[in-house]
Parts: structure tokens; C-alpha cells; sequence
């Protein structure tokens, strides 16, 4: 590399520039899937989500990076893209964030351009509209671990020399090459003179330009042998569909029956322990609110934590891996029948973990409309907030029995849910997109990453991230739930003692809106947990937990125990199907208001969902009730 | 790197075929487009009958006027299909590929 380089024009500007960068914004930018967000990470010490396709990241996220001693600079990591012609929301992110437009983040003072090295020549293209802005650039050409083992060569000077930026190669995932980065926003790192480029604006003029920067000095790397030999199965016309429907099959079953041994673990600790609470503190209204309302209440839902990682497992393997964008492509015709592409389907297949990532993650449709479409049937994925409700009904309902090997009937009544919800929302997608957000087809347009091995480490982390939510949910949200419930169930005092909880303020509300679902088949408990899941899902779990706590003297079997006593089959089926529909979760409406400006579109979506919720329950109960009793 | 000898053969079938269907100068039938490739097939883009919105992007991706494309695996039906095209991988539905034309068909890959 140059060592002189100060005594150009631009590069009194650009020495000038790095020397300063301490204290000031530095943004990362380059192409989709190029490991921005690894580097990110490594930079910062965060944990910005990472996974093996395009478009993962979809908003700026900022961090701070420490120099040495008190200096540190602001790092930006922001979406991917081919250019700064901004299509899509998440482009337009990255676009305004750069040009200084965006509110709020100051115009980034120096630019950290993260290429893929395996694909330099396509990965250059960007380059040429990126160092023309004239913000002093560093070039990192990522993934040289995968160069090297696929048997590419980079000479690093010599793209520096025609570039005019410094070049790096490195390895975020594994943090090799990672220090020349720090030692660029500290202004130590050597910069060759700057180079007065053309302005190139048009996609060949900057192949062209790409190609002649490369040159000689690259050595492209052989095709990925592996991605070709597993694209040979997971895209066969017969193998990959059926390997499609096998793995669904395994995951269902193994969450079901695969999580039972860890959730009865769990299940146990918090029935010994309430038990040990019982027994060490003394009698009064602190010992009945921990034992009935905090480990009834919170302790029922934290049992399903070892089910939900599970599901966070899978859905982890399928980012990581990048067969999530092969599923994209075969669900694309599909999805084109109801009016949507593949690349709604991305979005889709997150909602199945939470819809409030999901609904950011439309950023990348670049059709208005069909954005909108996605937002809006996303809620109807059987997101992880329902796995307890479900869980718990169906196993206090349906009896294991095997019924198609792997599969048993518990594991077959949760794939039926989770499809209902899918086509719940497909229907609603079709409905949406022939009538209000009716428009042309648009292309779809989609880069496959090579396969990669997902690391233990990156599922290690996304698991001990779950975690913490769940358990911040408990702690919170739930926790609260289960305090405010347990105290509105033991007033008003008569002559200083609790009511009957059907006489309390908690009863008392369940009594008033019975009438609305008794319909339904479910009685004022049930009623009340409507209510409390209007916060998330799952709190109606907990408060369950809660009221049966209350109302139990004895340990009387459980959870499942007590809803069997409440419930008819007909309005058992009628709480899954409700639960399948209705859009009990604030985060959500919150959501969607923000992506989509205003109220109105949440409002009708609310609306919407409640009334089919409402409806279908009130069917399913009917029939339910009238097959069983003939 | 060995290929599969089927493979090859199996390009060269078609691209006979496609060929005669091209034809030369002074032919009025319309163009090869990118979506008339079979899987093993190679050709280089000619130009774009498609939005300058859409062709934007896909030279973005790679699709340029002159560079090597070659069709790869497809979903279940044969839509959409995977495109190699400058290095990386690209899926495309067939009425994308429809507007992408293509000049000089030639059989597998040339290098590799
Ligand atoms: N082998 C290898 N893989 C890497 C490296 N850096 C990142 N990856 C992987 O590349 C994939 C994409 O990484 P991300 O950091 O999410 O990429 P990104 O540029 O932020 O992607 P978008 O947010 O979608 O634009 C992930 O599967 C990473 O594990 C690397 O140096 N070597
Ligand atoms: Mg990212």
C-alpha cells in the first residue's frame, strides 16, 4: 500500500478528513448480504440481526465504536444496495442516511464500504458511485476466508492504487483483518492518493470501470461447489418439495412432542418452587400474591420457553443456511396466485417468529401496494406468542395418539392451526389485492446466496437472545398482568376479606362482557383473559394461571386440569380458532401504524381480524358442539 | 472441474434447436429471450424489452449487454428459475426473463 498520499487536492481533504473522524458518524454501506451487519458487530460489540440472505437488514442501526482511550466514532449500519438508485423503503434508508437527508443523523463524515470478495467484480460496480460522493471511503472486501477456500486471489495494492480508497481484505465472521478498520477512523492507516473518478451513473459504465479497477489483480474464486450439489436437491422438481413438506413435518412434531421433556423440566422447578415459597413465607396477603398471581401467573407462561426456542432454532437453521430465499422462490408461484411474489414470503416466514420484525422486513418490497398487502395479512402468521395458547389447549383437549408416522394427532392439530392462519392470510391477500390495493404485477427480482453452514455460535447467540426477551416479557408485561389481576380479584374487601373472585372487580368485568362471548363457549375466566391478552397473546396463559391459582386450594392438576372443567370441545376449538385470528398484540398495532403513517390502517386492520376472529369462533363452536353432540 | 457428460449433451440438443429458431439477419421472428433458455444453457444478453425501472435493476445484478448468462435450477414448474450471471445467482420469474434478450447461444459453461 502507498505510504505518501497527501499532497493531492482530494487528498487533503480525505487525509484531513480520517484524521477527524473521532467523535462523527462513519457509515457502513455496501450490496446486500456482503456482512455489513457482521462487521457491525465485530466493530461494535452488538448484536445487529445477522442471517444468509438479502435485505436482513432494513433500518439504520447506530453504535459506538471505541478508538482509543475516550475517542470513539458513531458506527451506522445500515440496509444493502446495488446503488444509490433507492427503490425500496430500506434503500431509501440507506440513500438518505447517506446524502445527509435523514432527520436526526448527521451526514456520516466517512464511509466503511463492505464488498463481497468472492463476487468483486459485481460487488465494484458500487464502488464507483460511492467514492465519487467524496467522502473518504475504506474499501473491505469481506468473506476472504470463503476466497481463499474457494481459491481466489486478491491483490489488495494494487485495487487501492486504481481505486484511490484504501483496500482491506477480511474476514468479519471470523474478525481477521478486522484491525486495519480501526486503524482508518483513527487516521492511521496509509491512503493512497485519491483518484479523480468519473461520474459514472449508468449500470455498464460502472461494470466497465469495475472490471478495469479488478483487473489482474483478481482472481476469482471457483463456483461454490456445495451451493450448486444442495440447490441440486432443495430445487429438484420432486425431491425439493417433498424434502419442503418432510422438514415442516419434523419441526412440528418435534416441537410438540421433542419440547416436552425440557418444558416438564422447567414446569417442575416452578411448581417445587412456588411449593417452597408456600411453605418458607409466612401467611398473609404477600405469600398468596407470590404463590397464586407471580408463579401462577408468570411461572405458566415460562414453561413454554424451552418451546419457543425450539422454534427459534428452525427458524435460525432456515436464515442462516440460506435455503430461506430457495423457499422464497418455490413459494413465488403461489404466492403470485393470491397477487403477492416471493419476496413477500420472507416476511411471512419471520411473522412465524414475530410479526413486529416481520412487518418492518416488507421494507424491501418495493411495490407500494404489495407492501401494504404483506403488513397487512402478516398478523395472521401463528407467531411464537401463540404457540402457549395453543400448545396448552390442545394438549389439555386432544389425546396423543400416532397418527401418520412422524407425525401424532397434538403435532397434527398445531400444523392445522398454523395453516389456518396461513390461509387466513392468503385469503386475505387475495381479497386485498383484487379490490384496494389492486395493481400491476410487479417482477420478481431475487439474489440466492450460497449455502452456509449456520454456526453455533450465531444460533447460540439468537437463543440466549430470545431468552432474554421472553423472560424481559415475563418479568414485564406479564409479571404486571399477573399483580393487577391477582389484587382486581381480591376486591372489594367485605369486612376485611376477599370476595368470591366472580364477585371481585376482575370477576365482575368477565361477568359484564360474558354475554358478548358466551356465544363463543367461553365463560367469564376466558372473558377475562381476552381482555388481559389484548397486551400479547400469551398473557392469557398467564392470567389462567393466575385465576385458577386463586381459585384452587389444592394443587388440582394443573393448567390443563382446570380449563378441561371450564371448557367445552366446542369452545376449546373456538379459543384456538379465535386466538388464530385475532390481533390481540399492542406491539403489532403500534407497528403497523408506524409503517404505514397513520391510524387508519391499523383501525381497519383491528377491525377486520376481530370481527373474522369472532365470527369463525362463534362457527366453530356451533359445529363443534353440534358434530359431538349427534 | 468434471461435469456431468449428460449435462452437456443435453445443452447442445438445445441449443441446435435454438438456434435454427433465431435464426440470422433480415429474420422477422422475434428475438431469444432469456425464459426460452433451458437449464445447462449459456448465452450473452443482448438488451431488455422490460421497464427502465426493471432493467435497471437487473443490470444491477449483473444482466449487462454483453455478459455470459446460464440457466440454472428452477422451483417445481419451471417458474421462477435461477439465473448465473456475473458470479452470483439470481431468481427471475418467467415473464421477467421473457423481455431479456439474448444473443449468441452457446453450449454449458465455458469456463470453470
Ligand atoms: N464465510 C463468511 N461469511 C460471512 C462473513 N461475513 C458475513 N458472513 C455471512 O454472510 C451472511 C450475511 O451477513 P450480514 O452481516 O447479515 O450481511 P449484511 O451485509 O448486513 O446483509 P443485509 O443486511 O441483508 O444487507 C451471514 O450468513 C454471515 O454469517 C465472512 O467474513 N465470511
Ligand atoms: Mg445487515
Amino acid at each position: 500500500m502507498e505510504k505518501e498520499g497527501t499532497c493531492h487536492t482530494l487528498a487533503v481533504a480525505s487525509a484531513g478528513g480520517v484524521a477527524s473522524i473521532a467523535d462523527h458518524t462513519v457509515a457502513i454501506i455496501g450490496p446486500p448480504n456482503s456482512g455489513k451487519s457482521t462487521l457491525f458487530n465485530r466493530l461494535t460489540g452488538l448484536r445487529q440481526k445477522v442471517a444468509n440472505y438479502p435485505g436482513v437488514t432494513v433500518e439504520q442501526r447506530r453504535g459506538k465504536m471505541q478508538l482509543t482511550g475516550m475517542r470513539h466514532v458513531e458506527l451506522i449500519d445500515l440496509p444493502g444496495v446495488y446503488s444509490l438508485q433507492a427503490r425500496s423503503e430500506d434503500e431509501r434508508v440507506t440513500r438518505d442516511v447517506l446524502m445527509g437527508n435523514m432527520p436526526g443523523t448527521p451526514r456520516p463524515k466517512a464511509i466503511v464500504l463492505v464488498l463481497d470478495s468472492t463476487n468483486l467484480g459485481r460487488h465494484l460496480m458500487l464502488a464507483a458511485p460511492i467514492l465519487a460522493l467524496g467522502i473518504p471511503t475504506l474499501v473491505v472486501l469481506n468473506m476472504s476466508d470463503e476466497l481463499g477456500r474457494r481459491g481466489g486471489e486478491i491483490d489488495t495494492a494494487d485495487i487501492a492504487k486504481r481505486m484511490g480508497a484504501p483496500v482491506v481484505l477480511a474476514s468479519a465472521a471470523r474478525g481477521e483483518g478486522v484491525e486495519p478498520v480501526r486503524e482508518f477512523l483513527m487516521g492511521t492507516l496509509a491512503v493512497p492518493a485519491p483518484l479523480e473518478l468519473p461520474v459514472l451513473n449508468n449500470p455498464p459504465a460502472c461494470r466497465a470501470w469495475a472490471a478495469q479497477v479488478s483487473g489482474r489483480a483478481y482472481r476469482p474464486p471457483a463456483p461454490p461447489q456445495w451451493t450448486k450439489r444442495l440447490d441440486a436437491v432443495f430445487l429438484h422438481p420432486l425431491a425439493g418439495p417433498l424434502i419442503f413438506a418432510a422438514v415442516v413435518i419434523a419441526v412440528f412434531q418435534t416441537i410438540f412432542a421433542g419440547a416436552v421433556p425440557m418444558m416438564d423440566w422447567v414446569e417442575a422447578q416452578v411448581t417445587a418452587s412456588g411449593k417452597w415459597l408456600g411453605v418458607v413465607l409466612p401467611a398473609g396477603v404477600l405469600r398468596d400474591l407470590l404463590v397464586e398471581g407471580v408463579w401462577g401467573g408468570v411461572g405458566s407462561v415460562v414453561v413454554f420457553l424451552p418451546q419457543i426456542l425450539l422454534l427459534f432454532l428452525f427458524i435460525g437453521v432456515l436464515e442462516d443456511s440460506g435455503y430461506l430465499a430457495r423457499a422464497a422462490v418455490i413459494a413465488d408461484r403461489t404466492m403470485a396466485k393470491v397477487g403477492l411474489q416471493g419476496k413477500s414470503f420472507i416476511p411471512l416466514l419471520s411473522a412465524y417468529a414475530c410479526a413486529v420484525p416481520a412487518i418492518l422486513a416488507t421494507r424491501t418490497i418495493e411495490n407500494k401496494r404489495d407492501r401494504m398487502a404483506t403488513i397487512l395479512i402478516a398478523p395472521f402468521m401463528t407467531c411464537s406468542a401463540r404457540l402457549p395458547v395453543y400448545t396448552l389447549v390442545i394438549a389439555a383437549f386432544i389425546p396423543e395418539r400416532p397418527l401418520m408416522w412422524p407425525l401424532g394427532t397434538r403435532a397434527a392439530a398445531l400444523l392445522g392451526l398454523y395453516l389456518l392462519g396461513f390461509l387466513a392470510a392468503v385469503i386475505t391477500a387475495r381479497l386485498l389485492k383484487s379490490s384496494i390495493l389492486k395493481g400491476e404485477r410487479t417482477p420478481f427480482v431475487m439474489e440466492m446466496p450460497p449455502y452456509r453452514w449456520p454456526t453455533a455460535q450465531s444460533l447460540g447467540l439468537r437463543l440466549l437472545d430470545r431468552s432474554k426477551v421472553f423472560l424481559r416479557r415475563a418479568g414485564t408485561v406479564i409479571l404486571a398482568v399477573a399483580i393487577g389481576l391477582w389484587i382486581m380479584a381480591h376486591l372489594p374487601l367485605a369486612g376485611g376479606k376477599a370476595p368470591e373472585i366472580g364477585d371481585s372487580v376482575a370477576g365482575t368485568i368477565g361477568r359484564t362482557i360474558e354475554p358478548v362471548i358466551e356465544p363463543l363457549g367461553f365463560n367469564w375466566k376466558i372473558g377475562i383473559g381476552l381482555i388481559t391478552s389484548l397486551a400479547a397473546r400469551e398473557v392469557i396463559v398467564g392470567t389462567l394461571g393466575t385465576i385458577y391459582g386463586i381459585e384452587s386450594e389444592e394443587d388440582a392438576g394443573g393448567l390443563q386440569q382446570a380449563l378441561r372443567q371450564d371448557l367445552t370441545p366446542g369452545g376449546a376449538v373456538a379459543l384456538l380458532v379465535f386466538f388464530a385470528f385475532a390481533m390481540q398484540c399492542m406491539s403489532t398495532v403500534a407497528v403497523v401504524r408506524r409503517e404505514t403513517g397513520g391510524w387508519s390502517w391499523p383501525a381497519i386492520q383491528f377491525g377486520y381480524m376481530t370481527a373474522l376472529a369472532y365470527g369463525c369462533a362463534l362457527a366453530a363452536n356451533y359445529l363443534v358442539t353440534a358434530w359431538l353432540g349427534a | 472441474m468434471v461435469r456431468p457428460p449428460v449435462l452437456t449433451e443435453r445443452g447442445h440438443g438445445k441449443i441446435l434447436k435454438l438456434m435454427q429458431l433465431s435464426g440470422n439477419n433480415g429474420d422477422p421472428r422475434p428475438p431469444v429471450t432469456l425464459c426460452q433458455l433451458r437449464r445447462g444453457q449459456e448465452a450473452v444478453v443482448d438488451g431488455f424489452d422490460l421497464p427502465e425501472e426493471v432493467a435497471r435493476r437487473l443490470m444491477e445484478l449483473g444482466f449487462l449487454p454483453g455478459s455470459a448468462v446460464r440457466a440454472g435450477r428452477s422451483a417445481p414448474g419451471g417458474d421462477p428459475r435461477v439465473f448465473e450471471v456475473d458470479g452470483s445467482e439470481v431468481a427471475l420469474r418467467r415473464e421477467t426473463a421473457a423481455g431479456i434478450r439474448l444473443r449468441e447461444l452457446r453450449a454449458g459453461r465455458t469456463a470453470g
